[in-house]
């Protein structure tokens, strides 16, 4: 499979009046084309900033890439000038964002806001921008497209607004389409249509999709890999079902653990993660999660854990995979998930820090 | 359980009454809430349950219906005395901890604001001393009663928003979205503080919220809202196993569960409310199907949904 996207060991920090925050801490992936990379973790984590450097969409200064490449095509992203990334964005990589209510514009006509993009990456006329203004809001479900397409965004229902959103985002074709909690501020019957949509859309347009949210439940919906976040960094990524059914970090466990499943009778207490993410400005020695985890070894307080593989596809930052770990058991309601997968090593092999 | 808490009958609330704009935001439901037990309030945004709870406590008059609470009506004529009983007897924690609590206060006073209204504390050491009580009870500490709003993370200020709601030692609580907030490692801590209070103190909840898998986890009973009416109202373990109306069918089909197997397999239907076909003057309305499970149903579907429950 083509690689679209590469991220090597980035690193973006934060200028402020307490102290440099470092965001992100070490970031990398990659992504193939068709695919969709789900990144969850809880707010703070660095999900939304590492996406967001992906289209340089954050302000410098007070933002700052202190390290690491981001390969778009082969092509690194971090030394791009703002005049070239204007040709990129839109058209290359696109964004939907959480809240459609204040990412359109609420001066401008719903098919103009589509038209400005046709108008700017494809060189259409305004007349032909019309009509594939049209045709992409009847893509993406939205009825009597004629008439909407003249209308503002008060005029549009929540649901119709993130439609929009989508619209534009994918009016210029781009290879790779950004979606930061699309889904979050919606309802569920309107969540599982527009996750519906982008699945159809993306199977039609062969475009990868990095989809960032909390929900655990739409991750399993939409993603062919995930990413778990936590205080910066990815502490564990793996193929959907590695990360469901047969999860290492206890961090993952944490998050699978602290949502109630519709088949629980409600009896059991609910796991939560005790305390609170790590405050970025000054990171916490040795493992960011260590405070939080009731497994933590001595060694977590010490030192931070090295990535160990599990599988081909299945990566996981924890000391509790080192051969010399006590063995620990997952938190019961984890334990019940967790199935052998066919494809899992032996034993988790230590990855070696390319230099 | 026996013992009716609240009772609601026939509760309208309309905005803009008399004007061209009119809104049914609730238009005429009734329930009842038992004493010690959760009920959970569902829809999608818009469909009134909010609006249903900030009647229920008088944040709104309601323009028709009764909220008895203990068999005294909420609503009406009241002098301020007999206001303050009701709110002291009913509390709310809201939605948002950001807006919720005001920034110009410390968390000491905000906390303890009812207890002044109502004059609980005949001493300024007692006061403290309460509000101490409280923040321990919610899982924070001494120190922070002298600290702002800001200086928290949302999960400790809904923590703030709850000790605020409990320092009046109410009895019922309503709980409008308390958690939608809040991040998701955050939100089971948050849950399982107000299961346990709800043991302790022995309180009534109003849950309100659009998750769900958590209104499962912490209601007792659940009620489905659609359009200003209650559609649905069963016990929670019922209502999923066995839900009737079409449109709390197509309510649970669209949660997405964390389970890839389960999301490729599934099969979303979609609430058509044209389905009902309903005859011009056909009563509607709620009716049990079986013990404690009410749907909202006219006479003809009553007898095939009751021919459906025997199989």
């Amino acid at each position: 499979m083509e690689k679209i996207l590469e991220v090597k060991d980035l690193e973006v920090s934060f200028q402020t009046y307490g102290g440099e925050v470092k965001a992100v801490r070490g970031v990398s992936f990659d992504l193939y084309k068709g695919e969709t990379l789900a990144i969850v973790g809880e707010s703070g984590s660095g999900k939304s900033v590492t996406t967001q450097t992906i289209m340089k969409l954050i302000p410098m200064p007070p933002g700052k890439i202190a390290n690491g490449q981001i390969l778009f095509n082969g092509d690194d992203i971090v030394p791009k000038t703002e005049k070239q990334m204007e040709k990129i964005r839109g058209k290359e990589i696109s964004m939907i964002f959480q809240d459609p209510m204040t990412s359109l514009n609420p001066t401008m006509r719903i098919g103009r806001q589509i038209m400005e993009v046709l108008i700017k990456h494809q060189n259409m006329s305004t007349s032909s921008a019309t009509e594939r203004a049209v045709e992409l809001l009847r893509l993406v479900g939205i009825p009597m497209p004629e008439k909407r397409i003249k209308q503002y965004p008060h005029e549009f229902s929540g649901g119709m607004r993130q439609r929009a959103m989508i619209a534009i985002a994918l009016a210029a074709s781009p290879k790779l389409l950004i979606a930061d909690e699309p889904t979050t501020a919606l309802d569920v019957t309107i969540q599982a249509q527009i996750l519906e949509l982008m699945k159809d859309l993306q199977s039609k347009m062969d475009t990868s999709i990095i989809f960032i949210t909390h929900d655990l439940g739409v991750v399993a919906n939409v993603a062919d890999r995930v990413a778990v976040m936590y205080g910066g960094q990815i502490v564990e990524t793996g193929t959907v079902d590695e990360i469901f059914y047969d999860p290492r970090h206890p961090y993952t466990w944490g998050l699978l653990a602290s949502m109630p499943s519709v088949d629980n009778d409600g009896g059991a207490e609910l796991t939560a993660i005790p305390g609170t993410p790590p405050d970025l400005t000054n990171p916490p020695k040795g493992d960011a999660f260590a405070p939080r985890n009731q497994y933590a070894m001595a060694i977590d307080f010490e030192e931070e854990p090295p990535m160990f593989q599990i599988s081909e596809t299945h990566f996981a930052k924890t000391w509790l995979l080192h051969p010399d770990a006590p063995k620990v058991e997952p938190p019961a309601v984890v334990q019940k998930r967790i199935r052998k997968l066919s494809s899992t090593f032996d034993k988790p092999v230590l990855v070696k820090e390319e230099k | 359980m026996a013992e009716k808490l609240i009772e609601i009958r026939n509760l309208k609330q309309h905005f803009n009454v008399g004007r061209p704009n009119l809104v049914k935001a609730v238009d005429g439901i009734s329930f009842d809430i038992y004493r010690g037990e959760t009920l959970g309030l569902v829809g999608e945004s818009g469909c009134g349950k909010s609006t249903t709870g900030r009647s229920i406590i008088r944040l709104y008059d309601a323009t028709d219906g009764e909220v008895l609470f203990e068999g005294e009506n909420v609503h009406g004529t009241k002098s301020t005395k007999e206001l303050k009983k009701f709110n002291r007897k009913m509390q709310m924690i809201f939605q948002d901890p950001y807006a919720s609590l005001n920034p110009r206060m410390t968390v000491a006073d905000i906390i303890a604001e009812g207890i002044d209204i109502h004059g609980l504390a005949n001493s300024k050491q007692e006061r403290m001393e309460r509000v101490y009580e409280l923040l321990e009870t919610v899982g924070l500490n001494k120190e922070h009663a002298s600290r702002y709003p800001h200086e928290f993370s949302g999960g400790q200020r809904q923590r703030i928003g709850i000790a605020r709601a409990l320092a009046v030692e109410p009895e019922f609580i309503i709980a409008d979205e308390p958690i939608s907030a809040l991040d998701v490692s955050i939100q089971a801590q948050v849950v399982n503080l107000m299961k346990q209070l709800q043991r302790d103190k022995g309180l009534t909840y109003l849950f309100i919220a659009h998750d769900l898998s958590m209104v499962k986890y912490i209601s007792d009973r659940i009620g489905v809202m659609y359009y200003g009416k209650l559609v649905e109202l069963a016990p929670a373990d019922v209502l999923y196993k066995n839900p009737l109306h079409p449109y709390t069918q197509s309510l649970l089909s669209a949660i997405p569960l964390p389970d890839p197997e389960t999301e490729r397999t599934r099969r979303r239907t979609s609430y058509d409310p044209d389905v009902h076909e309903y005859a011009d003057g056909e009563e509607v309305q709620m009716r049990e199907v079986s013990k404690g499970h009410f749907v909202y149903c006219s006479e003809k579907e009553f007898q095939k949904l009751q021919k459906q429950y025997k199989n």
